[in-house]
Order: C-alpha cells, then sequence, then structure tokens
C-alpha cells in the first residue's frame, strides 16, 4: 500500500520536473515564460491524439514536445521579436493553449489508449524494498530525472551554459561582449516549450490514460511556483517536484480513506504550498537576491 | 598627480588608430558629425567632452558596438570595418565601460572567461589571473563573486580581463568616476605603465585635472564635432572646460560661512538603520546637523550608505531607529514625505528617472507630485490643471529648463535639463532645508554650474542646504563644512576651506578612522 503511494507520487512528480527544468532553463536565460500551462496542454492535446491515430507512444511524446515547442515559438516571436511584455504575453499563451488545445481535443474525449510500457529490470526491481520504487518505472520518469542531471551539468559546467548564465544576469553586458542575447534566449524559450510539451504528454500518456479539457489542472502553475522553490537550481526542482508531487497524491488518498475534509480544501493544498513557499522565499530576500538572474522579465532591445 | 615620467611627444609614423569624417546619425540627431580622430601606439590620449557631446557614441563604433553612416577607421594604416565588440577584441582593441559591464552572480573568473574565446579552463584562467594581477600590482581574486566586491575592485577585475586579451588600445569610458582620489593614483600608476609597453589608452573623461595629468594630448568633441586636438599640459582646465562648452565658463562665488554659533536648523542625533538586503549598508548611530545659511557637503564612495541614509531624510523610510530627526527643533523622525515638505524640507533624489520624476507624465503633472500637499493646487480632489502648468512654466523659465514643446513628458527633456526642473520645482518654492543627493551626477558643465549657483543662493538667503555628493570637486566648490560617510557612520563635519581632498579622500577610502576627522574643528554644532 505504502510502496503504491509512494509510486503514485513519483508518477505525479514526473511532469511536473520536465516543466519546471525547462522553465529554469528559460528564465535562467532572463526570460519569464507564464505560458508554461498552456504550452503543457498543447503537448498534452498533440500527444493523446497522435498516439491514439498513430498506435505509437513514442510518437505521441515526441508530438508533444514538438507542439510544445511550436507554442513556445510563438511566445519567442512576440517577447524577443517585437519585445512586448513578458508576463502580459505568458499570460495570453496560457489562455491561448487552453482555448486551442480544448477546441483541438474535443473529439478526443472520451477515448482510451494504453500507457507507456513499463520497464521492469528483472533481478534489480525484484530486489526488496527500494526495487520496486527505483526500477520499475517508465522510461520518461527516468528521463525527467536524466534531464535534470543534464541541466545541472550544463549550467555549472559548459561555456554554453555560462553564456546563458551571463545573459540572464546582465543582457547588456552580455551584448556589448559580442554574444547573441536574442538567439540564445530563443532557444531557452524553445528548450521550455519542448520540456513543458513532454510533460504535458505525460498526462494523458501515463497518469490518466485519456484526454480531458484543462487536465494539466494548474501542473503548469506549479511548475513555475517550482523553478522560484528551487531558486533556479536543477537538482532542487527534483526534490520540490516530489514535495508538490505528495501533496497532490495525499489529497486523492484522504478522498479514497474517506476523511471528513472537504475534498476542494484537498484541491486547493498545492496551491496553498505553493503560496507559503513563495512568501517564505520572498521573506528570505538575502537567498532570493543573490540566486534570482537579474535580468528576470526584462525586455532586451538591442542597439539602444 | 603629476604625470613626471610620461613621454612628452606621441611616436611619429603610421597612427595605431586613425578615423576620418566620421558621421552617426539617430533619427534628426546628428551624435557625431565630421569627427577626425587620431592615437599612435603607446599614447595616452584624452577624449573629452560633455554629456551628449558623442564620445560615447564615436568610442562605441570604434568597439564595433555600433556602425557609422559614413567615414572611415584605419587600424595601423589599413582601412577596417569593426563589425562587432568581437571583430575589436580580434584586433586588439579593449575597452573598460564606465558602467560596468559585469555579471554580478558569477566569480571572477567566470566573469574573464566570458570575455575570452573558448577553450581555456576555468582552473587555467585563474592561474593567468593571479600570475597578472601580481605583475601589474592589481589585487584580484579569480573565486570572487562580483557582488561581494568594492566598485573599485570591480573595476580592476574589467581592467584585468581587458589586459589578458593583449590589446594593442584600451579604450576606457570615465573610469575615474567612482574612485577615491587614492584609487584613481593607483590606476594611473598602472595606465602609466600599459603606456611604457607600448598599450595605446584612449581615456575618456570631463575630469579636467586628470585629464591634464595623465594624458598627452587631449581631442574635444562639442556637440558631435571635434573642436580640436590639443597637447592636454599645455591647457589650463579652464580653457580645456571652454573648449569642451564653446563659451567662457563663470566661477562659482562661495559666500562667507555661517559663524560656528549659528543655530542647527536641520539635526540628525544617533540615526541607525539595520540591513534590509544583502546589499545595503547599515547605517551606524549617524549624527550630524546642518545651519541656516551653510551648504553642508557629505562626501562618500557610492555604497556607503548614502541610499539609505537618503530615504532616511526625506521620510520614504521612517523603520525602527533609535535616531532622532528634528527640523528647527520639531522631531520629524516618525513623519513621511509629505509631512515634512509641509514642514519646510525640500528634496531631490540621486535618480532623476523614475524617482525624482516619472518619466511618463508632463511637466506640470510632475510639479503636482511633489506639491500636492501644500495646497493650492488640489481643490477638493480635483487637480487644478492651470495652477500645475503655470507652476511647471515658472519653474522652467527661472531655472533656464529648455522645454522642446509646452508643458513637455519628463522623458522628453535631457539629463541636465530634467535635473534643473527638479531641483528648480524644490528651491522655488524657498523650502528652509534642501536636501539633494548627487545634484550633478551625469548632467552637463553648464546645467551643473547653473545647480551649483542655485543651491549656494538658497543657502544665502538663510536655508540649510545638505548635498549628498561622491563628487569631491562639487563639494569643495560649494560646500561651507564637509562630513564623510564610510561604511555606514559618518565623521564630524569639517570645514572644508581648512581640509584637503587628500584628506577627505583617505576617510572616504577607510584607510583613516572617521572619528579622526577634523580634530573637532568645526565641529561646534
Amino acid at each position: 500500500m505504502l510502496e503504491d503511494l509512494i509510486l503514485t507520487v513519483l508518477m505525479t512528480s514526473v511532469p511536473l520536473v520536465y516543466a519546471a527544468t525547462g522553465e529554469l532553463v528559460v528564465e535562467r536565460s532572463g526570460v519569464l515564460n507564464l505560458g508554461v500551462e498552456g504550452m503543457m496542454l498543447m503537448g498534452a492535446v498533440a500527444a493523446f491524439g497522435v498516439a491514439m491515430v498513430s498506435g505509437s507512444l513514442v510518437l505521441g511524446v515526441m508530438a508533444g514536445a514538438i507542439a510544445g515547442m511550436l507554442t513556445a515559438s510563438l511566445f519567442g516571436i512576440l517577447v524577443l521579436g517585437f519585445a512586448t511584455n513578458q508576463v502580459a504575453t505568458g499570460l495570453a499563451l496560457t489562455i491561448f493553449g487552453t482555448g486551442l488545445s480544448g477546441l483541438a481535443g474535443a473529439p478526443l474525449i472520451g477515448k482510451a489508449i494504453e500507457g507507456l510500457p513499463q520497464i521492469s529490470l528483472p533481478v534489480l526491481s525484484d530486489l526488496p524494498l527500494v526495487g520496486k520504487l527505483v526500477f520499475s518505472h517508465d522510461l520518461l520518469a527516468y528521463g525527467a530525472v536524466a534531464m535534470v542531471a543534464v541541466v545541472a551539468y550544463f549550467l555549472k559546467r559548459s561555456r554554453a551554459g555560462l553564456v546563458l548564465r551571463a545573459i540572464g544576469d546582465n543582457h547588456d553586458s552580455a551584448h556589448a561582449l559580442g554574444y547573441p542575447v536574442l538567439g540564445v534566449r530563443f532557444a531557452a524559450v524553445l528548450f521550455g516549450g519542448f520540456m513543458a510539451g513532454i510533460g504535458g504528454a505525460y498526462l494523458p500518456l501515463m497518469l490518466t490514460p485519456h484526454w480531458a479539457e484543462g487536465m494539466t489542472a494548474g501542473r503548469g502553475w506549479i511548475s513555475l511556483a517550482l523553478v522560484v522553490f528551487a531558486s533556479w537550481m536543477p537538482w532542487r526542482v527534483l526534490v520540490g517536484a516530489l514535495i508538490f508531487g505528495g501533496i497532490t497524491i495525499m489529497q486523492l488518498a484522504g478522498q479514497a480513506e474517506g476523511w471528513t475534509v472537504p475534498s476542494q480544501f484537498l484541491s486547493m493544498l498545492p496551491y496553498l504550498a505553493t503560496i507559503i513557499v513563495l512568501v517564505l522565499i520572498s521573506r528570505n530576500r538575502d537567498f532570493a537576491l543573490a540566486n534570482s538572474p537579474a535580468c528576470l522579465g526584462r525586455a532586451f532591445r538591442p542597439g539602444k | 598627480m603629476n604625470g613626471s615620467s610620461r613621454p612628452t611627444t606621441p611616436s611619429q609614423g603610421t597612427p595605431l588608430l586613425a578615423a576620418t569624417g566620421i558621421c552617426k546619425r539617430f533619427g534628426d540627431f546628428t551624435a557625431n558629425d565630421e569627427v577626425g580622430f587620431e592615437i599612435a601606439a603607446g599614447e595616452i590620449h584624452a577624449l573629452l567632452g560633455e554629456n551628449g557631446a558623442g564620445k560615447s557614441t564615436f568610442v562605441k563604433m570604434v568597439y564595433g558596438l555600433l556602425q557609422p553612416d559614413s567615414g572611415q577607421i584605419m587600424w595601423r594604416g589599413e582601412p577596417v570595418t569593426i563589425r562587432s565588440p568581437q571583430h575589436a577584441r580580434d584586433l586588439g582593441i579593449g575597452m573598460v565601460f564606465q558602467h560596468f559591464s559585469l555579471f554580478q552572480a558569477l566569480t571572477v573568473a567566470e566573469n574573464i572567461a566570458l570575455a575570452l574565446p573558448p577553450g581555456e579552463s576555468l582552473e587555467d584562467l585563474s592561474a593567468r589571473v593571479r600570475k597578472m594581477s601580481a605583475e601589474y600590482g592589481i589585487g584580484v581574486d579569480p573565486e570572487a563573486r562580483i557582488h561581494n566586491l568594492s566598485v573599485g575592485e570591480q573595476q580592476r577585475v574589467e581592467i584585468v580581463r581587458c589586459l589578458l586579451q593583449d590589446p594593442s588600445l584600451l579604450i576606457m569610458d570615465e573610469p575615474t568616476s567612482v574612485l577615491t582620489p587614492q584609487e584613481t593614483e593607483q590606476l594611473f600608476d598602472v595606465l602609466r605603465r600599459f603606456s611604457k609597453a607600448g598599450v595605446a589608452i584612449l581615456f575618456i573623461s570631463h575630469k579636467l585635472e586628470e585629464i591634464r595629468a595623465l594624458t598627452q594630448r587631449a581631442t574635444v568633441l562639442r556637440r558631435g564635432r571635434n573642436i580640436g586636438t590639443v597637447k592636454s599640459a599645455s591647457r589650463s582646465s579652464k580653457q580645456l572646460a571652454e573648449m569642451m562648452v564653446g563659451t567662457s565658463v563663470g566661477d562659482i562665488d562661495r559666500q562667507a560661512r555661517p559663524s560656528d554659533g549659528t543655530v542647527a536648523l536641520f539635526a540628525v542625533t544617533g540615526l541607525d538603520r539595520a540591513p534590509e538586503t544583502p546589499f545595503a549598508t547599515p547605517l551606524r548611530g549617524l549624527s550630524f546637523a546642518a545651519r541656516a545659511g551653510e551648504v553642508l557637503g557629505v562626501a562618500g564612495i557610492a555604497g556607503n550608505g548614502q541610499d539609505e541614509l537618503m530615504e532616511a531624510l526625506t521620510g520614504e523610510w521612517t523603520g525602527r531607529s533609535h535616531g532622532v530627526i528634528t527640523i528647527d527643533g520639531q522631531c520629524i523622525t516618525r513623519e513621511g514625505p509629505s509631512r515634512r515638505r509641509q514642514l519646510g524640507i525640500g528634496f531631490v533624489p540621486e535618480e532623476r528617472n523614475g524617482h525624482a520624476a516619472v518619466p511618463g507624465m508632463t511637466l506640470s503633472d510632475n510639479a503636482l507630485l511633489t506639491a500636492h500637499s501644500l495646497g493650492s493646487m488640489v481643490d477638493r480632489g480635483v487637480i487644478r490643471n492651470s495652477v500645475t502648468r503655470q507652476m511647471a512654466a515658472e519653474v522652467a523659465s527661472a531655472f533656464d529648463v529648455r522645454l522642446p514643446q509646452e508643458n513637455p513628458m519628463a522623458s522628453a527633456l535631457s539629463g541636465g535639463n530634467l535635473q534643473k526642473f527638479v531641483v528648480g520645482r524644490e528651491i522655488s518654492r524657498r523650502p528652509q532645508v534642501f536636501i539633494v543627493s548627487q545634484p550633478t551626477w551625469g548632467v552637463d558643465v553648464g546645467a551643473a554650474l547653473f545647480i551649483r549657483r542655485a543651491m549656494l543662493e538658497l543657502a544665502a538667503s538663510g536655508s540649510a542646504v545638505i548635498m549628498i555628493s561622491q563628487d569631491l570637486e562639487e563639494i569643495f566648490a560649494i560646500s561651507h563644512r564637509v562630513a564623510v560617510l564610510h561604511d555606514g557612520a559618518i565623521s564630524a563635519p569639517m570645514v572644508t576651506a581648512d581640509t584637503t581632498a587628500e584628506t577627505i579622500g583617505l576617510l572616504m577610502g577607510g584607510s583613516v578612522p572617521l572619528d579622526n576627522a577634523g580634530a573637532g574643528k568645526g565641529d561646534a554644532a
């Protein structure tokens, strides 16, 4: 029972890890994309549609990633090409993604598909205690951890990662040194869309094998909060995702156990936790200031 | 600051860099108009001019950040088109910016790595930085994070970063504006050493004494045009200033200092303030008083508590403090800015755009913003536009604010004009106490002169003026007494005429403790 519960928590965290790790890279480059929710929904509907038609989950995931990137490219063109306000554009992107995915997904409602085959490593997954918890997930779950590791290494150790951090810290200086600020940011935004798309694809393909309008149910927003919670450090995203995932599951488990607490109250918990975390972090300004990308949300206009 | 060991004539032959007929327009504004300029290897050459004279535009073209509309740049005798900063660095042109181009969240080594071609590990680079800083006596720790460094240290990082690229031409944009006199002298020593090693240095400044001490030749720009190139030492500061401004520059007469017995009009006692952010400076028991009829200068390098002090004086911050602030004996420690204005205090904070004035509002609305609590402008909650417009127009005419149109947006004014407006807006109400931070920061010589005269006239009419300034020339030009702010503590005020820039500089840099200041002189208030 407990093992199953933990497994469910892990699975719930996977989409959060993808979306938040992508957004973390975007924000480290100095761009605030509030459209994560919209990109996830676009990824989810594309993944579900393609997987159903083609019968291939791999194609489904790829379609989700591409849909996320396309949605993000719209954001990138507006925010970077036309220097529009990032907050307003991001909010618009979420509303746009919610609407378009609902429209495109209307014929898919009520259909069902099979989930990705889980990789059961023989021997390893039979190990007592940890075996099932560590070694019996789907590929995407392992991919999530791998992506965190890759992003952490990229940001900390690679030259390209250093350039990306520098652009997020001071875009004027980076420009003066001759680095392509808008190019790097556009690439980061596309990567954010790619990751949000995969995170979205995970929902209808793995978690609940059907499509429902607005099925991300605020996970995009939680991912955004998660980036702040993680203070822009990749490994902390993993920890935060588990905590937020745990809260979500507690709510479902509570309903199954017949707790007398209204389920609406439990549904609030992830958001409540988000707010508490945001308050805690902003109280510790020392920490927030030293770690947050200084150019976050500021438009860059070259030549001025 | 004597330039004893410099070569007196630049080397003959082909200049390292020669620009002819450079033009650059932004819309219908001509930033550079047929500018010609030459610098020889190993020469230290000043580029001199007021704000907006086109100095920055010119060097940005030399550094590849902008492209000229027409004209020719020759590098080592060959015509070149400098396409980008990267291209400029490949040619051997390095630049240290006025506003530092460092990345605050990164380490020194990471910052330097970003300016160098890829391929070198951070560890190797750190070793090279250590070697270079030992060689030239520039103390820099490659592992330190930039936001923990002082401004002077950050500048050294910029210089090391440039030098590791082994440039033949080093462009320095107003490098001394953030340094103490002692740090400036150290910088000049380093620059002279490079010059001896054959590096040409293009030194942008408007501090005339420095230009005369350091550079061999000076090229003067005025309104985008080259006014002439002269041997720096052959002209007096006043002559150079007149070349810059185009008209003769008047002197300022500082009126007699009010006697030591004069009553203190505005007094601060034991003001302290805990830091609210990691970058804030705590205030440590500040006490000082300004007398009627005097200009009290508060000297200090940026980041030593000026912002925190200013907020406490204006009433923007009225948090927990044991200190007491009084005007004419009345305690105002807990009062906000509006109440303090009603009691006869005028303020002008450092930042013109967004703090002293709202850029996107008209001058009349900006006039309303600081005077709304004083009556006459608002009638039962409705703004009386005719009154605010009239007030703005009066300030503009009395303070020589040049308006592009009637009642323009604040953002339509140049820095000097807007500064004259925000200072004039306060002074025209004849405040009993006038508190101003960096009154002439980044404004042209003419406007600076006007503002300084206006402050002196206000003091002469019996008000107390408190001027927080980083500009020692300014402090010595108009303040009657000067106190030094260092690391959130303040020295006793000293009579300006009885002290020297060196004494003040040592206090500013922290190498002499503040309680040694003035040895009790002029501290009778």
